[in-house]
């Protein structure tokens, strides 16, 4: 009863926008890597830098409360690239700064970014062992 | 002497309704029922440093309003019933540091206006209090950074999604006066309709509106067809659908005289607001600034104010634990 009568995401528009706006985030990623490797900066560093300007671009965007305007059509979108980590960092930083730079700013900056940097480590640490014992197998 | 049958409580000296108001905030002032607010405040801050504050604030000024239009200070209040929804009650507790009226702090989330109006009607009708206070708030600010996430932070949200108002409601009930006057209320069980869902909420309430509805006319053996309106708040769009329901398999058929709070305080197509508005601000200030004005002009006579509240904590909302749902009627007759 309740299913029939809760309307669904609207799923193909919500994929759409979060497809094309996700995209061009990383398209944007591109270009910039693109520009940094022909300032002469090697692959590494231009990578490196590339997620600092997506990041730095991403805090300014949310402390201007544009990149929440944008996050509420593109859902996904903006969720998964690097800026939507900068976004679950910058975004409690501002709302709790009220509360205080320790208990509030300090306490709750990762309230949301928290889990994946605890379990995304867990997952790594839990790799690297796996990795450890599969590489001499696989004549690396 | 006041009777009880059932669950309902009917009054044969009535309180009357002596005066409200409502304050509203910038999304409030953009909605369809802008026209009959007391005070619109674009900054939404209302001037303060935090969104506590402003709740506070906010609510404070409408309870200034409301003696003002009364033409009382506030020493000739005897009784306050008010709440929010900050933990602990915050915006109501701060509010009333300032205004020195005995106070009773509520908690019902959105059914708190229905649970403060019915409290007072009780008290106000059997001579416990001269006069009484109802006085709710919701700031949309304050509730999202305590149920769900900061401001800026990008979320999507589903389309049964309520949003919290940023209003306030408050209204004045007196032992004399020329009504209208409270004539009947039915304090609602707790339903759980096993809704999890913290983004459907509507759902989550639908159950307890239906119970609190059909145990009102089995109590009074009134026909829904004497009430020009049944006015809910805030079922929003998914869980009116569902009380309708709810309601017409036990045979009471409400669809044409029913009204929600959260649908009539924004307009769904043109303000972003999922399922409608929600908060324990939404119902208090529809009732101030659309139901009771209409008794003014004389468009209403008899109506049913049924205040619907999903009882959600943030805690057990993560540790699984399904929303429970309440809903408390007052039955506003002209005479």
């Amino acid at each position: 009863m309740n299913r029939k009568a809760s309307p669904r995401s609207p799923l193909g528009k919500d994929c759409l926008w979060a497809f094309f706006v996700g995209g061009s985030i990383c398209l944007l990623g591109e270009g910039l890597r693109t520009l940094y490797g022909r300032a002469g900066f090697v692959l590494t560093d231009a990578a490196a830098l590339t997620s600092v300007t997506l990041v730095a671009l991403s805090a300014v965007l949310t402390a201007l409360g544009w990149y929440q305007k944008l996050a509420s059509r593109a859902g996904a979108g903006t969720l998964v690239p690097i800026t939507g980590f900068a976004n679950a960092v910058v975004s409690p930083a501002i709302e709790y700064r009220v509360e205080g730079l320790v208990t509030g700013v300090g306490a709750k900056m990762f309230v949301i970014a928290g889990p994946v940097i605890v379990w995304g480590m867990m997952a790594s640490v839990v790799w690297g062992v796996v990795y450890y014992f599969l590489r001499p197998m696989m004549g690396g | 002497m006041p009777r009880r049958t059932g669950g309902t409580l009917f009054f044969d000296r009535p309180a009357a309704v002596m005066g409200y108001a409502a304050v509203g905030g910038k999304r409030e002032a953009e909605g369809p029922l802008a026209d009959g607010f007391d005070l619109l405040e674009k900054d939404t801050t209302f001037g303060q440093k935090t969104w506590e504050q402003a709740e506070s604030r906010m609510q404070s000024l409408c309870a200034e309003l409301v003696l003002r239009r009364c033409g009382i200070g506030a020493e000739g209040v005897d009784l306050l019933f008010g709440g929010d929804l900050e933990n602990q009650c915050a915006a109501s507790n701060y509010t009333m540091r300032a205004l020195q009226i005995p106070f009773v702090g509520l908690y019902n989330a959105c059914a708190t206006m229905a649970e403060g109006l019915a409290l007072s009607a009780c008290f106000v009708s059997t001579g416990l209090a001269r006069r009484a206070m109802a006085l709710t708030s919701s700031h949309f600010c304050a509730a999202e950074r305590q149920y769900r996430f900061p401001l800026e932070y990008g979320g999507k949200r589903t389309p049964t999604s309520q949003w919290t108002a940023t209003a306030a409601g408050g209204v004045v009930l007196s032992g004399s006066g020329s009504g209208p006057y409270l004539r009947a209320v039915t304090f609602g069980k707790v339903m759980d309709f096993g809704i999890r869902d913290t983004s459907n909420m509507g759902a989550a309430m639908a159950p307890a509106a239906a119970s609190t509805l059909l145990a009102y006319f089995r109590d009074s053996g009134r026909d829904p067809e004497e009430f020009d309106r049944i006015y809910t708040g805030d079922l929003g769009a998914v869980g009116s659908a569902l009380a309708m329901q709810l309601c017409e398999r036990e045979g009471l058929r409400l669809d044409k005289l029913h009204e929600d709070c959260g649908l009539l305080l924004y307009d769904r197509g043109r303000q972003q607001v999922g399922a409608g508005g929600s908060g324990a601000g939404c119902s208090a200030a529809v009732l101030c600034s659309h139901i009771l004005p209409q008794f003014r002009t004389g468009a209403l006579h008899r109506v049913l104010f049924v205040g619907t509240g999903a009882l959600m904590s943030p805690t057990t909302a993560l540790q699984k634990e399904s929303i429970p749902g309440i809903a408390h009627l007052v039955a506003i007759e002209d005479a």
